[in-house]
């Protein structure tokens, strides 16, 4: 056994997400039990594990898709108060449209296939309440810019673009309104491994120019260990251990961790 | 002498499940580091010295003992600091040298070397400057500056390896074999750093397969070999 580690001492801030005790159940099956996850500002929590482990389900309660049965969710930021689970409909949708951006592996989830790139990064926009045409249209260029996307494609509709660009139109909506949290589900999974590259090198130009605070879900431990800072392993819908990201990749304590680091190619 | 290291009956072993094994590195060990001392630590291949590297800087766990580090925030543990506490420190105060450059795609030399300086918040121009002159150092020709590690040679890529690893100066540094890979040049071009470092007070640890390149700059040398004396001073030992 190694040693329990101590709270924190030198970083005196508190995280900017805080994720507490947070459990959901479908049916009969616990999909997220007793969680606990946090990320302090600027930092890059990676969340790993194989399909079923929950993962997923905890990244979309962090965007308020999903409220757990039990726990409490705070983000540190002025004006955000209290536990967010228990925010009405309207207030939520509005929290995350302002303070929170999301890239789904399924960039239909994301995206309006039909509509303009440039039109489904404006929207994000609109919903917090801009209405000026030249102030949308510029702001997101300067997004699809940032992400990294052709300007010469603005007009074009996702469903024309390749899997490597659809991801980043759905970065640059995520990133329009300059959230304070980056939520990334699988965000190169099914793409070109050299497409996965361009995706993962945009990502982290974006964290280091922005600090902005990422939580990535994957079970790709290549894409994890490229951007995480600290990793969290996740089992059956559980914790099984949390740590540096290189010290989860050079010396997995739990059994599962062991496993799972040592079948990577 | 200011005391940088405190070194307590450190041990570390791995749990290898899948095997039901438990593979044990090193035992107990204690020694400590000063400001501006330099220790060479010895043994033979297996007897863990690239191991104790890797656990002062948790990217190992240890098992038990105690790590004590003077930080500019006062006394503290790394056996078991807080990861946020451990990374932060990592930004600042401990440097880890090994012998490979992660390299990025698209990212160019002085970028990479730069970017410890960024990360302690200084101006882009005044970071790029210091990176240029730091590559100038090492001996990577300014032609490589713009251009992007990931298709240089091994030996160019250690040097754009070392001038980012020693960029910034430390409180704690841990060097891994930097020497291997390095022509003549660049070998003392890195030994003229290290001697700087400590001169500014950087007190360094190292694994070096050949340590005749920093002979002059050793105070110490730690020797983890089971069973014999843990230290000793280096006018004592031969080679």
């Amino acid at each position: 056994m190694t040693l329990a580690l101590d709270a924190p001492r030198i970083v005196e801030t508190r995280p900017l997400l805080e994720v507490h005790g947070v459990s959901k159940s479908y049916k009969s099956i616990r999909a997220v039990r007793n969680v606990s996850a946090h990320a302090y500002q600027g930092e890059v929590l990676g969340i790993v594990g194989e399909s079923g482990s929950g993962k997923s389900t905890l990244l979309r309660m962090m965007n308020l898709e999903e409220i757990p049965e039990t726990g409490s969710y705070t983000l540190d930021l002025p004006d955000v108060s209290g536990n967010l689970f228990e925010l009405d409909r309207f207030a939520r949708r509005m929290l995350c449209a302002t303070k929170i951006g999301i890239v789904y592996q399924n960039p239909h989830l994301g995206l309006l296939m039909k509509h303009s790139s440039s039109g489904n990064v404006a929207e994000r926009l609109l919903v917090a309440g801009e209405r000026s045409f030249a102030t949308l249209r510029q702001a997101a260029t300067e997004a699809l810019d940032a992400s990294e996307f052709p300007l010469d494609r603005l007009d074009a509709p996702p469903i024309e673009l390749s899997g490597g660009m659809q991801q980043r139109v759905q970065l640059a909506k995520a990133i329009a309104l300059e959230p304070a949290l980056l939520l990334l589900d699988e965000p190169t999974t099914g793409l070109d491994v050299s497409v996965q590259a361009l995706v993962l090198d945009t990502l982290k130009r974006l964290q280091q120019d922005r600090q902005i605070t990422m939580v990535i879900v994957s079970h790709d431990l290549g894409v994890i260990r490229t951007l995480a800072d600290r990793v969290m392993v996740m089992r059956r819908g559980e914790v099984v251990e949390t740590g540096l990201a290189d010290q989860i990749f050079q010396d997995p304590q739990h059994p599962y961790t062991q496993q799972l680091v040592h079948a990577k190619l | 002498m200011t005391q940088v290291l405190e070194i307590d009956r450190l041990t570390k072993g791995f749990s290898l499940h899948h095997l039901e094994k438990d593979i044990p590195a090193f035992e107990n060990i204690s020694f400590t580091v000063a400001a501006g001392e330099f220790v060479l630590l010895k043994g033979a291949n297996g007897a863990g010295k690239s191991t104790l590297l890797r656990t002062l800087y948790r990217s190992y766990l240890p098992l038990s003992g105690k790590i004590r580090f003077h930080s500019s925030y006062g006394l503290i543990d790394l056996a078991r600091a807080a990861d946020v506490d451990v990374a932060h420190l990592r930004r600042t105060e401990i440097g880890f040298v090994t012998q490979f450059l992660t390299a990025r795609p698209r990212v160019s030399a002085e970028a990479i070397v730069a970017e410890p300086l960024r990360l302690a918040g200084w101006e882009p121009e005044a970071a790029l400057n210091a990176a240029r002159k730091a590559l100038e150092t090492f001996g990577v020709k300014p032609d490589l500056w713009a251009a992007y590690p990931t298709t240089f040679s091994g030996g160019e890529q250690q040097k754009v390896n070392l001038a980012r690893a020693l960029i910034l100066p430390q409180k704690l540094l841990m060097l891994d074999e930097p020497t291997a890979s390095l022509d003549a040049n660049a070998r003392g071009a890195l030994v003229e750093r290290l001697q700087e470092l400590k001169e500014q007070g950087t007190a360094m640890i190292g694994v070096f397969h050949h340590p005749d390149d920093v002979l002059h700059l050793i105070d110490r040398i730690v020797d983890l070999t089971p069973d014999h004396t843990p230290t000793e001073e280096r006018d004592d030992v031969a080679l």
